[in-house]
């Protein structure tokens, strides 16, 4: 009798779980056009919720209907009519591998790298590429902490410097829980700026790849960007409020070092890009692709819905 | 004042049968593990990947808990003994555990409803675990108690083993449909908790010869064998490496990719769960408490080989002993106490034991990150 009603429970927890399995996604309601997704200057590419994808709209008109390509990315960015992107490689255990694509966005190039996606960004020649991936069970405290991996490959030299952990920080005692995270480029393909975080803080660092060596800046600056023009960085900043998404997001004057906090009050957890020097983009989890004014006025406005991981073919 | 009611009983144990519910507590302990190994494999990816959480900071979050844990067992402990009614006290924190998995689903991307769902999930482990003990106890021959507890150890492993396989294939095939590993792994924990109620029995001890109050489980400690079992098991707990310290330094002089990290437990339960019953059954006949200690000899080797050794001997030689360590300590402890803990009071008692060893290893943890970031290599 006892072993019936448990074949039984079995029976009907697994009928359950397997219709509960199949059944159809929700549809998401966006419109789609025919064509090829490819790295035209003036089009903004982005990761299509629905589909996993790489997707194209033009910037003028961002809330129509988009081009869906085949390329399944957790992450892309592009500059110089070039394309990275951080895709999904797990199989029974977390990986990822970063795809390096043309204008057309056909693959020249991969490396595969240890953790889950996180970011990715080239400098603003598409020479030099990074990426952060999040390792679990890399630290000591508990299996399921996380910690951070970020390499920079440098597509002109093929030198490749899969962790950034070994650089110097200037000043600083060497650190066991040092991480680092969001690289930006300069121009120069050499300099950048990136998180570290060590002893519950983090830090703005400029970092050198060639000499692995970097110096910070100021505290309290995660994941930061550096405008076209190069003279500020947007970061977010960790501050009080929803233990989630604790990030208010700044512009950094690398000169006055003045910081002004944006219109945008929702904590954003992205890595933002420029659109141009005044208007920055970013994705928030659930609710598309926004972009708001890089000097605290105006409220945000949405460019996408059902999207994330924006970034602009520029012009040149 | 408290009199053990069975002398560990010399070189007879070893044979017999295991009984009937030990074996249903074991189903249980497989399911359930199955059902939360399943969860805990996949949760800082849902987290990150699937809700956009800082990882960074749910580490934090993670850590939070042990204190609350410890309340909750001492808590539920004392209302096992008081009302006599371990297994219901066992049940609640299974239901809870399962109702869990089904809250996952619900907290969707809010970080204060995800903290509630995990804490509720610690309660339910915190809650289960001394009472489940205490049954064991309770329903086997004495002079085989190190092998009754081997025999649950093994089953419990068993599931600790599949649960991210289980997810890992579903995950496979479904990408990225988090939710239906949570509902998978609900069905395996309600089924853990059909198999309780259908199968355990309760050990209801009539007549209590001493009032049950929080007091008198307190007051266990007066007992000299029992506080030094729970001294020693301290001490022993505060100079034990967490075990993700252990797989991070053998990752370090490997010199491997970090993503095998996530493969190293994997050896370490193989070991447990082949050794667990041998040792618990030798731990019978030789001595538990002898066991025990070795046990802890073991886990000093495999330090040793950490500091001294590499390639294929550090490798195997530390995940075999670590195993050993598991196989000789885990489920030996609770045999070596419970004999020494009076039948009305044992569940209080195995959950004092319990909590004092998960804050001191807790406190250990804390004390060696500490001193792991503070001296960087």
């Amino acid at each position: 009798m006892r072993i019936l009603l448990v074949v039984v429970a079995v029976i009907a927890l697994g009928v359950g779980a397997t219709a509960y399995a199949l059944r159809a996604p929700d549809e998401v309601p966006v419109a789609v056009e025919a064509g090829p997704v490819e790295l035209t200057p003036g089009r903004l590419l982005f990761v299509d919720d629905a589909s996993g994808r790489v997707a194209s709209v033009p910037l003028s008109d961002p809330g129509g209907p988009r081009r869906l390509s085949t390329l399944s990315c957790k992450r892309f960015f592009t500059a110089a009519k070039q394309g990275l992107c951080l895709a999904d490689r797990s199989g029974p255990f977390p990986g990822s591998v970063s795809i390096f694509v043309d204008e057309s966005l056909t693959e020249t190039n991969r490396i595969d790298v240890a953790g889950v996606p996180n970011r990715a960004k080239l400098s603003p020649d598409g020479r030099m590429a990074s990426w952060t991936t999040f390792v679990t069970g890399d630290s000591y405290a508990q299996t399921g902490g996380f910690s951070t991996r970020t390499g920079i490959f440098d597509r002109e030299t093929l030198l490749y410097q899969s962790n950034l952990e070994t650089t110097r920080i200037i000043g600083m005692k060497r650190a066991e829980d040092m991480n680092f995270w969001g690289v930006t480029f300069t121009e120069d393909d050499r300099s950048y700026y990136a998180t570290m975080s060590t002893g519950g803080k983090t830090y703005l660092i400029k970092g050198d790849a060639v000499d692995i060596s970097a110096k910070t800046l100021r505290e309290n600056v995660e994941c930061p960007s550096l405008s076209p023009d190069g003279k500020r960085v947007a970061f977010k900043k960790r501050v009080p409020g929803d233990g989630a998404r604790p990030w208010r997001e700044h512009v950094l004057d690398l000169t006055t070092m003045v910081e002004t906090p944006l219109a945008e009050t929702r904590g954003i957890d992205d890595q933002v890009v420029w659109l141009d020097n005044d208007t920055i983009a970013y994705g928030l989890p659930g609710e598309g692709i926004w972009a708001v004014r890089a000097n605290g006025q105006d409220a945000p406005r949405q460019l996408v819905p059902h999207a994330s991981s924006p970034s602009l073919v520029s012009p040149k | 004042m408290y009199i053990a009611t069975a002398r560990q009983a010399p070189a007879s144990g070893g044979t017999g049968r295991i009984a009937g519910n030990v074996l249903a507590l074991g189903a249980v302990s497989l399911l359930t593990d199955v059902s939360s190994e399943m969860v805990t494999a996949i949760l800082p990816l849902y987290l990150v990947l699937g809700l956009g959480f800082s990882p960074l900071q749910f580490g934090v979050l993670d850590g939070m808990y042990t204190g609350v844990t410890a309340l909750v067992r001492i808590v539920g402990g004392h209302a096992a003994d008081r009302w006599q009614r371990r297994k219901l006290v066992a049940g609640l924190g299974y239901g809870i555990s399962a109702v869990g998995k089904l809250g996952l689903l619900a907290a969707g991307t809010s970080a204060t409803a995800m903290g509630l769902v995990l804490a509720g999930d610690r309660t339910g482990k915190g809650l289960r675990t001394a009472p489940r003990d205490a049954l064991i106890t309770l329903s086997s021959e004495p002079s085989a108690l190190g092998r009754a507890f081997g025999v649950h150890r093994a089953m419990d492993t068993v599931g600790a083993f599949l649960g991210p396989l289980v997810a890992f294939c579903l995950l496979w095939t479904l990408p990225a449909r988090y939710d239906v590993v949570f509902v998978v792994s609900f069905c395996f924990a309600a089924l853990g908790v059909l198999v309780l109620v259908l199968f355990v029995r309760d050990h209801r001890e009539v007549l209590p010869r001493v009032a049950v109050s929080l007091r008198n489980a307190f007051g266990l400690l007066r007992s000299r064998p029992f506080r030094r079992v729970c001294l020693v098991a301290c001490g022993l707990g505060f100079l034990t490496l967490g075990d993700g310290f252990v797989y991070l330094l053998l990752q370090k002089k490997l010199d491997v990719d970090v993503a095998y990290i996530a493969l190293l437990p994997l050896g370490t339960a193989g070991v447990y769960l082949l050794a667990a019953v041998p040792m618990g059954a030798l731990a019978d006949r030789a001595g538990r408490w002898r066991m025990f200690l070795v046990g802890h000899l073991a886990l000093l080797g495999a330090y040793l080989l950490l500091a001294g050794t590499s390639g294929i001997v550090l490798l195997a030689g530390v995940l075999l002993l670590h195993g050993l360590f598991y196989a000789c300590t885990d489920g030996v402890l609770m045999a070596v106490a419970g004999p020494l803990i009076p039948d009305e009071l044992r569940t209080s008692g195995l959950a004092l034991l319990q909590t004092g060893q998960v804050l001191a290893r807790a406190s250990s943890s804390v004390l060696f990150g500490a001193l792991w970031t503070w001296f960087a290599w």
